[in-house]
């Protein structure tokens, strides 16, 4: 059992990063108040972007193509989910409306561009980024085997935003105030704080985090832009919610749905792990999330005002 | 002069305008022409009676997840599961048009009540989670769209594998089909089929049911204010639960509209764009039936039409979801029409 851990747990840990740094950009957008269905497509913008200057640039630039990518994925999604903030802030406007039309917007507009770039929908990159061992750390008995052999870069990368963003959140006055706008907006108002300003930023570190989980994706275990996230956004989503919009929570949550995942991937090829099926494996995180929300119904960890355009005059 | 723009046509014909602005630029981008696009784009669903006929079959299942969607909303609730309730609806389709070699009639109707059952009990789980935990149905509908997704997934290559592709089901036989040959004749083989007449009824039965029974005006009310409902003595609970379920019935047909009218099986690995569409065309058509089924046969024109602009100039067939899409978020933002045009009117108010 332990051998058929350590051969699927890197690609598990791999499934799950990007699903982690895309709930933790969703984490932020909505701890600020502003509901962010939308992470799918900001995924998206963050695969288009991160192949198309990787391409673009491996040529010349071998070894730091990929990070250039990383960084022009992270930016360009900040900078598309200023169509969100923008609607969702200013205008007042449905946020699940406009989540909606940004992923359609994003989908439909990479394929486009993609088409007119490469003649086809679909933009590839040769080389993807390597796994590497940590020194002395992955000689440490089954944890260095676990966690610290054959790891990516960009999994310490993410590994490192997450303690940052507790960090921020939870122990920073930028965090609270973050939280405040998202718990009662009115009260941080009159605390001096600029709501609309801290929504903005929320809005925009969302878009970052989903566009380098995206990008991170590509780099790492796809290779290709297609047009689709596959649903990962959602189920980033449904991890943000599970996790009960903690930081901790959504590490767990990630956690857990990257590996159900993993095991239905690769139950094929392991059979001694096509016991339980695949059916149970890829639905079970949607279906916890359910459950999770009835449980939690009296005691839900949402924030108070998520979903709520703020208004200033309204009291 | 006291013109008002609250005219929710007017904004939903503002959206449209800026829609296609937005996909004229992207047209120059691509280095095309853009009135020699859309000018193609249009010719594509219009220029024979095959190619009215394909608009017209694109349309329908457009109609069945817009009219569900409208339906919601009026009654307060945002499904955003179409997509999945029109998956479990084509399932219980294929899967019935695929086991029983039952007489045209007699199989058609079934499948269609048991796509109607099927989606319209999917669609319930989320109504009865919102009437009796208070689960957003947002959020329940977004899950319910994966757990469909997975299901079509899994139970198509299990039980109707096709004969060359794992990733398709069997074809459905001439007698589990909605096309019939006098329909597909008289357009000259399009793909149009009997779901478009189904779908005009239904539209017919929603504005009959919102506009002109008690159960409407309940499902209306609830929609207000949900407080004042049950205040009045409406049973607020069983109303959502009611009202999810009609709007997953309506999204079920649709999936059996699409799935054994327009296709002849299912794929799997596809959540169907119909569902968010849908909620395009519900915004466009101001959540009433009729406008719903204009929406729907405009939004059905693009999609016909691309690929025929495609294939005469070299713009990508993107461009008619870019469109779509576009038209979603400037519904969304329609405020934004509605202060630029109460400035414009201060402005000609002061000149007077």
């Amino acid at each position: 059992m332990l051998s058929i851990i350590l051969v699927i747990f890197p690609y598990a840990i791999a499934y799950t990063i990007p699903l982690l740094i895309t709930a933790l950009g969703g984490l932020h957008s909505e701890r600020s108040g502003v509901v962010n269905i939308g992470l799918e497509g900001l995924m998206v913008i963050g695969m288009f972007t991160g192949a198309l200057v990787i391409s673009q640039l491996e040529m010349s630039f071998p070894g730091t193509a990929i990070w250039i990518g990383l960084l022009a994925a992270f930016i360009a999604g900040a900078v598309f989910s200023l169509l969100h903030a923008f609607a969702c802030i200013t205008l007042n406007a449905n946020q699940v409306i406009s989540g909606i039309a940004i992923n359609m917007i994003a989908g439909a507009l990479t394929t486009y561009l993609a088409r007119n770039i490469t003649g086809s929908g679909n933009i590839q990159i040769v080389h993807g980024l390597g796994r590497q061992n940590i020194p002395v750390l992955s000689d440490i008995p089954i944890l260095g085997k676990l966690f610290f052999t054959m790891s990516y870069p960009t999994t310490w990368v993410v590994v490192g935003i997450l303690i940052i963003s507790w960090f921020i959140l939870y122990r920073r006055p930028f965090g609270l105030r973050l939280r405040a706008c998202g718990e009662h907006p009115h009260a941080a108002d009159s605390a001096g704080i600029n709501v609309y300003l801290m929504r903005y930023i929320a809005v925009m570190i969302s878009g970052a985090f989903a566009g380098l989980g995206g990008a991170i994706v590509i780099v790492t275990y796809s290779g290709e832009f297609n047009g689709t996230a596959a649903g990962l956004g959602f189920l980033a989503l449904a991890a943000l919610i599970f996790g009960q919009w903690k930081p901790l929570g959504i590490l767990g949550a990630t956690l857990f749905f990257g590996f159900a995942s993993t095991v239905a991937n690769v139950s094929q090829v392991i059979p001694a792990l096509a016991v339980i099926p695949g059916i149970i494996l890829k639905t079970f995180p949607y279906i916890f999330t359910l459950i999770a929300l009835v449980i939690f119904s009296k005691s839900t960890q949402a924030p108070r005002a998520l979903g709520e355009p703020y208004d200033k005059g309204k009291r | 002069m006291n013109l008002k723009i609250n005219n929710e046509y007017v904004l939903a014909l503002v959206a449209v305008v800026l829609g296609l602005l937005a996909g004229g630029i992207l047209m120059l981008v691509a280095k095309n022409n853009p009135i020699e696009g859309f000018i193609y784009l249009f010719r594509g669903g219009l220029m024979s009676l095959e190619r009215i006929g394909n608009t017209l079959a694109t349309a329908t299942p457009l109609i069945f997840t817009g009219l569900s969607v409208a339906f919601a909303f009026r009654t307060g609730l945002f499904n955003i599961g179409a997509a999945g309730q029109m998956l479990i609806g084509g399932l219980c389709a294929i899967a019935i048009g695929l086991t029983f070699a039952w007489p045209k009639p007699l199989l058609l109707t079934v499948m269609l009540v048991a796509a109607m059952i099927g989606g319209g009990l999917w669609a319930s789980l989320s109504g009865w989670l919102k009437a009796k935990f208070n689960v957003h149905e947002v959020v329940s509908t977004i899950m319910m769209n994966w757990i469909a997704y997975w299901t079509v997934y899994y139970v198509v290559p299990r039980y109707f594998k096709g004969d060359f592709m794992e990733t398709e089901s069997r074809r459905i036989p001439y007698e589990a089909s909605l096309k019939v040959p006098w329909l597909t004749d008289l357009f000259n083989g399009s793909y149009i089929n009997l779901g478009i007449f189904l779908a005009i009824i239904f539209v017919i039965i929603i504005a009959f049911i919102l506009n002109r029974t008690t159960l409407g005006y309940e499902l209306k009310a609830v929609g207000f204010n949900r407080h004042a409902a049950e205040t009045a003595g409406i049973n607020v609970n069983r109303s959502v639960i009611l009202a999810m379920t009609i709007a997953g019935a309506l999204a079920g047909l649709g999936g059996a509209t699409f799935y054994v009218g327009y296709a002849s099986n299912m794929q799997i690995g596809v959540l169907p764009s119909h569902g968010f569409d849908g909620i395009a065309v519900a915004l466009l058509g101001a959540n009433s039936p009729g406008g719903v089924l204009g929406a729907a046969v405009f939004f059905g024109l693009l999609h016909t039409g691309k690929g025929f602009m495609n294939a005469m100039t070299n713009i990508p067939p993107e461009i008619a979801d870019t469109i779509i899409a576009t038209i979603i978020y400037f519904s969304a933002t329609s405020i934004l029409i509605q202060r630029y045009w109460e400035k414009l009117k201060k402005k000609l108010g002061g000149a007077k």
